[in-house]
C-alpha cells in the first residue's frame, strides 16, 4: 500500500498559480472557496531581500486533527494516507474546518466541506494529482513516501533543507517543502514588514 | 493575507450556515471526468506562446486542458492561463451574434442592433468597397493579434491589397530586439526565444520578467537551469520574481541599460576576457566595436547606472568565465526608451562576445518547419504585418500600390501600428479611411490612446471581430463575434524551434450561439470583395489538408498526433558539417559594425543617451506582467481573476510614507500630460526603487460590458499618453512616461465571487 506525500521545492516556484488553476479546473472548486492557494511574502530592506512563493493546501498529515472531530465519520483517512471527506455522511457542521491548524478546509456551496483530496481520482487511474502535472517549474514532486525511488522520496533526499508548516502541531504532514529560500526555514507572517 | 482572510470568513460562515439547523441541501453532481469525455488535440489561445494541448469535454463544454509530452512547447505541462482560459469560452459576456451599431449612434456611445451575418457581412463588403473606390486598396488598415489573425493581417490584406496590415507585437513589443538581430545575425530571434536555458551555466536577465511572464516553455528551461545550479543575475530596476531566484540582483536605473552593457563589452574587450577564435571565425568588424567602447569603462557605467563599478567588473568576468555557457537572453517586450535598437545590438554584442550564439548554453539557431503555402494565384502583396525585414532595410512596392502610411518615419521595414493612426486623422501621406480589428486590443496596446480615439471616431468604416465586448469593441460600426479557439480550426501553426514542428487546433466543440471562427469570417468577406480566386476551398478541413498533403502528410493523421516534430540545426556545426553559416547578413557572418545603420544617418555602434529624469514629484511608470494574466484579454474570466483580481501600483515603502500612503491603500495615477487611472490599490514594498512605480499591464478596463474585469485596478495604457520612437526599428518606447500619485478611495465594486457565479445564460449582447 503506497503511503502518498507531496514535496514542493520552494528554490524553483515562482508563485505563478498554474497549480492552483489547473486544480480548480481539475476539481471543478466553485468561485470563492480554494483546495490550493499561494503565500507570497517579502522579507527583508532594499536591497538585501528574499521573496517566499509557497503554494499551500491540505498536508494530508498522518496525524490529521480534522478527521477525530468528525461526528458523523465523514472524514476519513485511506489506506494510502489520503485524508478525505465523504460527502454524503458530512453534516457541515464545520468541526474539522475548526480544527485543522492550515485553513485547508472550507464548506463547498452544494453543503458539504470540500478540499485538496490530493486527486484520489487520477491516483486511481495512476495519475498525478493535477498540481503536480502541470506545475511548468516542475517544483512539485509526488508518489510513494515508503518507495525510496519515488519522485518524492527522490526530492525528499536531495534536498538541502525540508521543512514542513507548523510541526509543533504534531499533525506530522505529509506535504513538504523543500529549499526555502530563508536560511531560517519557512517565512512567518512575524517576519513581513508592515507600516 | 487577503486570501488568509477570506478563507477564515468562509470558515465562519460555514459554520453560521450549519448552526441554522437541519443540515444544508447537499446537490452531489458527477465530476466531469466521470462522464463520458471527448478528447481532441488543441493550440492554447491563453497567450501567444501557442502551446499544443489536449482539451478533455463533456458535450458542450471543455472542463480541462492539459500538455502533452509530444509537444516541444508545452511538454506535458501547462501556465496558469492556459490551465484557466476555457472559461472565456463559457463567459456569460461573450459576444454572441453579430451586431451593427444603432444608426444615428456615435462610435463609443455602444447602442448595437442584433444583425445577421449575411447582413453584417454585406454591410461591411459594401462599406469596404465603397472606400477602395474612393480612396484606394491601402485606405483599409487590418490590425490583429492571436492565432487567428493570419486571415486578417497576413492573407486577406495581402489579397484586397493593403500594405497597412499590423500587430501590436512588432511595434510595441518585439521590434527592436528583432531589427537589431537581423542586422547582427541576419536572422530573427523569433516568437519562441532560441535560448538554450537547460546548457546555460550563467545567465544574465536584463528586464526579462521570467516567472511573471509564465511562457511555458522558457518557465520549464529557466527552472531546470537553477536545478542544474545556473548562476542567475538579473538586472532590473525591481526584485521581480526572477530576481527572487537570482544569486545577483542590479537594481539599475531605469534607462541606462545601454551603458551596462557597453561597460561590459569594453571589460570582455580589454581584460581580454572574450573568445577569440569565435569572434575572428564568425564575425566582422571587431576592430571598430574595440576602439568604440574604449571610454566606456565600468567607471563610466556607475555613473549612469548606479551599479558599483567593481561589481560590474566582476559580473563581466564571470560571465566569461563561463562562456560558452553565459547567456543574456533577450526579453520579448523590448520598447522601452526609443533608442532600443541600440540596446539591443548591444545585448547580442555581449553574447557574442561570449561566443554563444549557435553553441549550446547560449542561442540556439531556430529554424522554420517545412510546410507549403496552399495554392492560390499570387497575392497583389507579400504579407508583411509580421513586420520584421531582412537586413535590405528598403521594401519595393509592386507596379500600382502605395507603400505603407508609415514608411519613411523610421529606417526598419518592421510595421509600426502606432505610426498608422495618424494618417486615419490627417490623411497623411494619404487617408486611411477604415479599419478591420480582429483580436487586437486597441486601447489597452497602442499609446496615446485619446489619439487612437480621435482616430475611429473619423473612420469611415471601424469593424472588430473579437470573442469579448471589450471597450474598444464597442466603438465598432459592425461587431463580428467569433468562435474561441476551443470552438474552431485556424491555420497550421508552424513553430521555428531547436526541432521545427508544425501543430495543429481541432475544435473540441460547435460554436456557441451565432459565433463563426476567423476562417470562416475570413473567407465569407473575401467572396464578398471579389477575392474568391484566393479562397478557392470550401472549408477548413479541405484547406489543411491540402497543405499537409504538400509536404506528404494529411489532416486525418495529424489529428491524432496533434503535433508534427521535424528535425533541426540547432548549432553552428550542424551548418559547418554542410559547409556554411547560418547567417543572413551581407558579410555572411555576424556583424558588429552596420554600415547601413550609418548610411541612413545612424550610428553604426550602439550609442547610450541618458533618459530623461522624472519632472519633481514623479516617478517613472514601469510596467510587466502577471503570471495568470495575458495582456488586457484574460481579466474578465473569474478563475483567473480570483488569483489576481486587481493591479497594485508598486512604490518604494519610503517613498510611500513621505506621501502619507499605507500598504492597501488607493490612489489614483496622474500621469505628466493629466491623464488619471485608479483607483488602484498601493503595494508599499522594498521590492523596487525610488525613482519608479510599477504597474501589471491589462487591468483598469473601461468596458461595462465586461462585468467582471470593469474598474477593477488602472491601465498603464492608459497613462503611456506618450511614446519615443526608436528610430530605427519603429519600435513604440513606453517607459518614458511619468506618473504622480494622489490618494483615492477605495472603489465599491461588485463582489467577484457573485459575478462568477452568474449562470451562463443568453443575453441581448
Amino acid at each position: 500500500m503506497p503511503r502518498y506525500a507531496m514535496a514542493i521545492d520552494l528554490s524553483l516556484c515562482v508563485g505563478c498559480a498554474a497549480c492552483a488553476v489547473a486544480c480548480k479546473m481539475e476539481n471543478e472548486v466553485p468561485p470563492g472557496v480554494f483546495n490550493l492557494w499561494i503565500r507570497e511574502r517579502e522579507v527583508g530592506v532594499y536591497p538585501d531581500l528574499l521573496v517566499e512563493f509557497r503554494p499551500e493546501q491540505c498536508l494530508h498529515c498522518e496525524n490529521p486533527p480534522c478527521v477525530p472531530v468528525c461526528p458523523t465519520g465523514a472524514s476519513y483517512q485511506t489506506q494510502e494516507g489520503l485524508v478525505l471527506v465523504d460527502p454524503k455522511k458530512c453534516i457541515a457542521c464545520g468541526a474539522c474546518i475548526a480544527a485543522c491548524p492550515y485553513d485547508a478546509r472550507y464548506l463547498h456551496p452544494a453543503g458539504y466541506v470540500s478540499k485538496c483530496t490530493f486527486c484520489a481520482h487520477r491516483l486511481e487511474k495512476g495519475r498525478v494529482p493535477a498540481c503536480v502535472e502541470t506545475c511548468p517549474t516542475g517544483c512539485r514532486a509526488f508518489g510513494d513516501l515508503d518507495d525510496p525511488e519515488s519522485p518524492v522520496s527522490q526530492a525528499l533526499k536531495a534536498a538541502d533543507r525540508v521543512d514542513v508548516l507548523r510541526p509543533e502541531q504534531g499533525t506530522r504532514p505529509k506535504l513538504f517543502y523543500l529549499n526555502a529560500p530563508s536560511k531560517r526555514g519557512l517565512t512567518r507572517e512575524s517576519e513581513v514588514r508592515h507600516d | 493575507m487577503q486570501r488568509r482572510e477570506f478563507l477564515k470568513l468562509s470558515a465562519l460562515s460555514a459554520g453560521a450556515l450549519a448552526l441554522k439547523g437541519s443540515g444544508p441541501a447537499k446537490a452531489l453532481g458527477t465530476p466531469w471526468h466521470a462522464k463520458e469525455v471527448r478528447s481532441v488535440y488543441q493550440i492554447c489561445e491563453g497567450c501567444f506562446w501557442r502551446c499544443g494541448i489536449v482539451a478533455h469535454a463533456v458535450g458542450n463544454r471543455v472542463y480541462k486542458v492539459e500538455g502533452y509530452e509530444a509537444n516541444p512547447k508545452s511538454r506535458g505541462r501547462l501556465c496558469p492561463r492556459g490551465q484557466g482560459m476555457p472559461q472565456t469560452t463559457y463567459d456569460p459576456d461573450r459576444l454572441k451574434r453579430p451586431l451593427i451599431r444603432v444608426e444615428g449612434t456615435e462610435r463609443g456611445e455602444g447602442k448595437y442592433r442584433v444583425a445577421t451575418w449575411e447582413e453584417a457581412l454585406d454591410h461591411v463588403a459594401k462599406k469596404m468597397l465603397e472606400i477602395r473606390e474612393k480612396y484606394g486598396p491601402e485606405a483599409i488598415a487590418f490590425f490583429g493579434h492571436g492565432t487567428g489573425d493570419t486571415w486578417f493581417v497576413d492573407f486577406l490584406p495581402a489579397a484586397w491589397g493593403s500594405p497597412n496590415a499590423a500587430k501590436p507585437s512588432v511595434a510595441i513589443c518585439t521590434a527592436p530586439r528583432e531589427v537589431a538581430s537581423q542586422w547582427v545575425f541576419g536572422r530573427p530571434i523569433g516568437g519562441h526565444e532560441p535560448i538554450d536555458w537547460e546548457n546555460a551555466r550563467y545567465i544574465v536577465l536584463i528586464g526579462h520578467h521570467i516567472g511573471e511572464d509564465t511562457h511555458n516553455t522558457q518557465l520549464q528551461d529557466f527552472a531546470l537551469a537553477l536545478k542544474r545550479g545556473a548562476k542567475v543575475v538579473v538586472v532590473d530596476p525591481r526584485f521581480s520574481t526572477a530576481a527572487s531566484k537570482a544569486h545577483l540582483w542590479l537594481p539599475i536605473k531605469p534607462g541606462t541599460d545601454t551603458a551596462l552593457l557597453l561597460a561590459w563589452i569594453h571589460v570582455l574587450i580589454y581584460e581580454n576576457l572574450y573568445d577569440k577564435d569565435y569572434v575572428e571565425k564568425y564575425t566582422t568588424g571587431f576592430e571598430e566595436l574595440k576602439a568604440h567602447v574604449k571610454d566606456f569603462t565600468p567607471e563610466w557605467a556607475e555613473k549612469h547606472t548606479e551599479i558599483p563599478a567593481a561589481t560590474i567588473r566582476q559580473v563581466a568576468r564571470e560571465m566569461a568565465a563561463h562562456k560558452p555557457q553565459a547567456v543574456l537572453p533577450p526579453s520579448r517586450h523590448t520598447v522601452w526608451y526609443g533608442d532600443d535598437t541600440y540596446r539591443m545590438m548591444a545585448l547580442y554584442y555581449v553574447n557574442v562576445l561570449l561566443g554563444n550564439y549557435g553553441r549550446p548554453g547560449g542561442f540556439y539557431i531556430a529554424q522554420s518547419p517545412y510546410l507549403e503555402k496552399y495554392p492560390t494565384p499570387p497575392l497583389p502583396l507579400e504579407p508583411a504585418a509580421g513586420g520584421c525585414s531582412g537586413p535590405s532595410g528598403g521594401d519595393h512596392e509592386p507596379e500600382g500600390y502605395k507603400p505603407r502610411a508609415d514608411k519613411g518615419k523610421f529606417f526598419a521595414k518592421t510595421t509600426a501600428i502606432q505610426e498608422l493612426i495618424e494618417p486615419m486623422i490627417t490623411g497623411k501621406p494619404y487617408p486611411i479611411r477604415g479599419l478591420i480589428a480582429y483580436g487586437i486590443n486597441l486601447f489597452h496596446s497602442i499609446p496615446n490612446v485619446p489619439r487612437t480615439k480621435e482616430a475611429l471616431k473619423g473612420l469611415d468604416l471601424y469593424v472588430a471581430i473579437d470573442v469579448l465586448p471589450q471597450e474598444h469593441v464597442m466603438w465598432a460600426d459592425v461587431i463580428l463575434p467569433e468562435a474561441t479557439y476551443l470552438e474552431r480550426y485556424d491555420d497550421l501553426v508552424a513553430v521555428a524551434h531547436k526541432t521545427p514542428f508544425l501543430e495543429l487546433r481541432t475544435p473540441a466543440h460547435e460554436p456557441l450561439f451565432d459565433t463563426k471562427p476567423g476562417w470562416w469570417i475570413a473567407r465569407e468577406l473575401g467572396l464578398r470583395l471579389g477575392l474568391e480566386a484566393f479562397f478557392p476551398w470550401k472549408d477548413i478541413e479541405e484547406y489543411l489538408n491540402t497543405r499537409l498533403q504538400s509536404i506528404g502528410f494529411d489532416l486525418e493523421t495529424l489529428k491524432g498526433m496533434g503535433t508534427l516534430v521535424q528535425k533541426g540545426k540547432p548549432w553552428l556545426e550542424d551548418w559547418e558539417k554542410e559547409g556554411r553559416l547560418p547567417f543572413g547578413t551581407a558579410s555572411g557572418k555576424i556583424e558588429l559594425y552596420c554600415e547601413k545603420f550609418k548610411e541612413a544617418g545612424h550610428q553604426p555602434l550602439p550609442v547610450f543617451t541618458p533618459p530623461e529624469e522624472p519632472p519633481a514629484g514623479h516617478y517613472r511608470l514601469l510596467y510587466g506582467r502577471s503570471p495568470v494574466h495575458t495582456f488586457a484579454r484574460t481579466q474578465n474570466n473569474w478563475v483567473l481573476m480570483e488569483m489576481d483580481p486587481e493591479n497594485e501600483v508598486w512604490i518604494h515603502r519610503e517613498e510611500a510614507r513621505k506621501l502619507g500612503l499605507k500598504d492597501g491603500d488607493y490612489v489614483i495615477l496622474v500621469n505628466q500630460d493629466g491623464a488619471r487611472e485608479g483607483p488602484v490599490r498601493v503595494k508599499a514594498t522594498e521590492r523596487i526603487r525610488k525613482d519608479c512605480v510599477y504597474l501589471v499591464h491589462g487591468f483598469g478596463h473601461k468596458a461595462p460590458l465586461m462585468r467582471i474585469a470593469h474598474g477593477r485596478g488602472a491601465s498603464d495604457t492608459y497613462l503611456q499618453t506618450r511614446y519615443k520612437l526608436d528610430p530605427i526599428s519603429g519600435g513604440a518606447g513606453l517607459r518614458v512616461n511619468f506618473v504622480r500619485l494622489e490618494k483615492a478611495e477605495r472603489p465599491r465594486l461588485p463582489a467577484l465571487t457573485g459575478l462568477a457565479k452568474r449562470p451562463f445564460d443568453e443575453r441581448r449582447i
